[in-house]
């Protein structure tokens, strides 16, 4: 028991390295540190929005409408008298909520999906390929609008329809690497010696995937908080007065005519922070761990 | 392999493939949970007009029925009535096709002249600031919402300098472009740029392109980010090796050497990802669509949302799909027919 533990304690540390030792390996290392920098900023600031923020984000009216910025509402107030800063920061909630429950679905059903599938082999492994290879050619934003018109509105069907949509990137990603790391020496005599499918699967396979397994999902993360987004904007967001970004810059469309550009601005520049934020960790890890190019 | 068996075999390959995708399409919007007459209704109250509805199209029949009508009817064109006037959706969905076949032609153009030219730039300057900043800008045009990028474009071209047109596919003062008639035969493409260049008319030329410029820009530059990547990496590799060294050791100047000779190597690799970028293009469409009210298939989709019309969201669904298959199949074989070594 014990040693399992420090096996997976050492699975882990060589997975995350330490920040100092990021910053040692050039400029993939710097990548994953701003890309984590951000995240966590964005995340925090969310969750102690409530004793930071100058005023209640859904309350209406706290200044007159439309005032651009100025010192006392620095982002200015929305078409209601909202705060629009106090809207930024406490408006990232329901985009986590979706993204981390989307990523988690698609962990959930792409990666044993693809272990089972490249390890069974023949016909199954055929069947699975289609379909999986069917949803990833199909375009994933009109296949989520699809599903979440359907399922309606709700943080959960929101990250059901975008994980549908992303399930097919993490089986082919895990399937191509199980095909080849089943040809290794180790996996082979692990079956000679009789070893059950489930013990190779989980403890020979499963570790040497779990890289590609981090990058996809850093990078899914991003496009799920992007799908999440857009689906918010053509109407199919979740109906409720929690402040959301998303919710943000659809409605500041109708003002752009008024001129009024810190309505979009700033929700927009707080979803890029975050898809950017993934997006340079999932850049950096994908090159630490496959330096080929930069030699 | 023959150029000619090749073609015929990928057409063949095509066909599972647009199967499932009408499958998919089918279990998405008819056995998920969610009934689309319930929706529709929103409130289970008037169970006779729900009835009528569902007689009328043909979603009370057993299930396996619905979907060999529904499979039946694609191919002879049919996709369904809509729920809302029960008019032939396949009508409204092919007039609004050419407005977002134009679109994303030239998204595509914007989107692979800027991921060559920064790749080229990028590779050239090989780890120097400027190829620094070049990747930042490939990584932040990812990070992007498109419709973010759109409205911020059209508050500061469109809105505050009054450069160009927020919205909308032509100058609804003029008449819209319309082709050519030569005798009897009338000549329309439904893509206002070939049509007005029919029309012999520069101006509402002109009009099409200032009309087309900001969506297209907003797409493309959003989608320029992998096209970037793309570009620098096949072009470093390909910097490298012999035939260019020959190529600047014989005196030509680095742009020959680079935009003629190295790249020629590395567009293959740009071509195939224009068919991969392909279906996400059309989903970025729906929402650039969205943002400049521009009539297309996308719009098409999010008005009937506002409807809750489910015959008419599944009928664009799966054109979408059927548009994405062929142009996959296209690249493929174009790709066949540029590099032979497809085809041994």
């Amino acid at each position: 028991m014990q040693k399992k533990s420090k096996a997976r304690k050492s699975m882990v540390s060589s997975l995350m390295p330490s920040l100092g030792s990021l910053a040692k390996r050039g400029l993939a290392g710097w990548l994953v540190i701003i890309g984590i920098v951000l995240v966590t900023a964005i995340v925090v600031v969310t969750m102690i929005s409530p004793w930071i923020r100058p005023h209640d984000p859904s309350t209406i009216l706290v200044g007159q409408p439309l005032v651009a910025p100025n010192s006392q509402f620095p982002f200015g107030t929305n078409d209601l008298g909202q705060d629009v800063f106090s809207r930024a920061l406490s408006g990232g909630g329901i985009m986590l909520q979706v993204s981390i429950l989307s990523v988690a679905i698609c962990l959930l059903i792409g990666v044993p999906l693809g272990l089972f599938s490249s390890y069974a082999g023949g016909i199954i492994d055929r069947i699975f390929c289609l379909i999986m290879d069917s949803i990833y050619a199909f375009p994933g934003l009109v296949l989520a609008i699809a599903v979440a018109a359907m399922l309606g509105r709700g943080v959960t069907n929101m990250a059901i329809s975008i994980a549908v949509v992303y399930v097919p990137s993490y089986f082919r990603v895990i399937r191509s690497q199980v095909l080849s790391i089943k040809e290794m020496p180790y996996v082979e005599a692990a079956n000679s010696i009789g070893a059950k499918t489930r013990t190779v699967l989980s403890r020979y396979i499963l570790p040497n995937v779990v890289p590609s397994i981090v990058v996809i999902a850093t990078v899914n993360f991003a496009d799920a908080i992007l799908t999440a987004a857009g689906l918010t904007f053509i109407g199919l967001g979740v109906p409720v007065d929690i402040p959301d970004w998303g919710w943000d810059l659809t409605n500041g469309r109708r003002l752009l005519t008024s001129g009024a550009w810190w309505v979009i601005t700033f929700p927009g520049i707080m979803i890029i922070l975050l898809a950017l934020g993934f997006t340079l960790i999932g850049e950096g890890l994908s090159e630490l761990l496959n330096p080929r190019l930069e030699q | 392999m023959t150029l000619r068996s090749y073609v015929i075999s990928r057409i063949i390959l095509t066909i599972p493939m647009i199967f499932i995708l009408l499958t998919m399409v089918f279990v998405v919007i008819r056995i998920l949970p969610g009934d689309p007459v319930l929706l529709h209704f929103e409130k289970a109250e008037n169970l006779a007009a729900m009835e009528e509805m569902r007689h009328r199209l043909g979603l009370d029949k057993p299930i396996w029925v619905q979907y060999f009508e529904y499979v039946a009817g694609i191919f002879r064109g049919d996709l369904g009535e809509s729920m809302q006037d029960y008019s032939p959706v396949a009508q409204q969905i092919w007039s609004a096709f050419p407005a977002t076949m134009e679109l994303a032609i030239f998204s595509m153009v914007v989107a692979v002249a800027v991921g060559i030219f920064f790749g080229v730039e990028s590779s050239k300057a090989y780890n120097k600031p400027q190829d620094h900043m070049i990747r930042i800008f490939g990584i932040v045009a990812y990070a992007i919402p498109v419709f973010f990028l759109g409205m911020i474009l059209q508050i500061t071209l469109g809105v505050g300098l009054h450069l160009l047109p927020t919205g909308l596919r032509f100058n609804p003062t003029l008449s819209t472009p319309t082709g050519i008639s030569i005798g009897n035969v009338h000549f329309s493409t439904g893509l206002y740029t070939v049509d007005s260049l029919l029309e012999g008319n520069i101006y509402k030329f002109v009009e099409t392109l200032r009309y087309l410029f900001l969506p297209s820009l907003t797409l493309g530059l959003v989608l320029s980010g992998v096209f970037i990547r793309l570009t620098r990496s096949n072009m470093l590799e390909t910097l490298r090796l012999d035939f260019v060294t020959a190529a600047r050791a014989r005196g030509l100047s680095e742009n020959k050497v680079t935009y003629s000779y190295a790249l020629r190597n590395a567009f293959l690799p740009v071509l195939t990802m224009m068919g991969l970028q392909f279906a996400t293009l059309l989903g970025g469409a729906v929402l650039t669509e969205t943002t400049f009210s521009w009539p297309g298939l996308g719009r098409y989709i999010v008005d009937r949302i506002g409807f809750r019309d489910y015959t008419a969201i599944q009928g664009a669904v799966v054109l979408f799909g059927i548009f994405v298959s062929v142009v996959s199949l296209v690249v493929d074989l174009l790709y066949a027919y540029l590099d032979p070594r497809i085809r041994l």
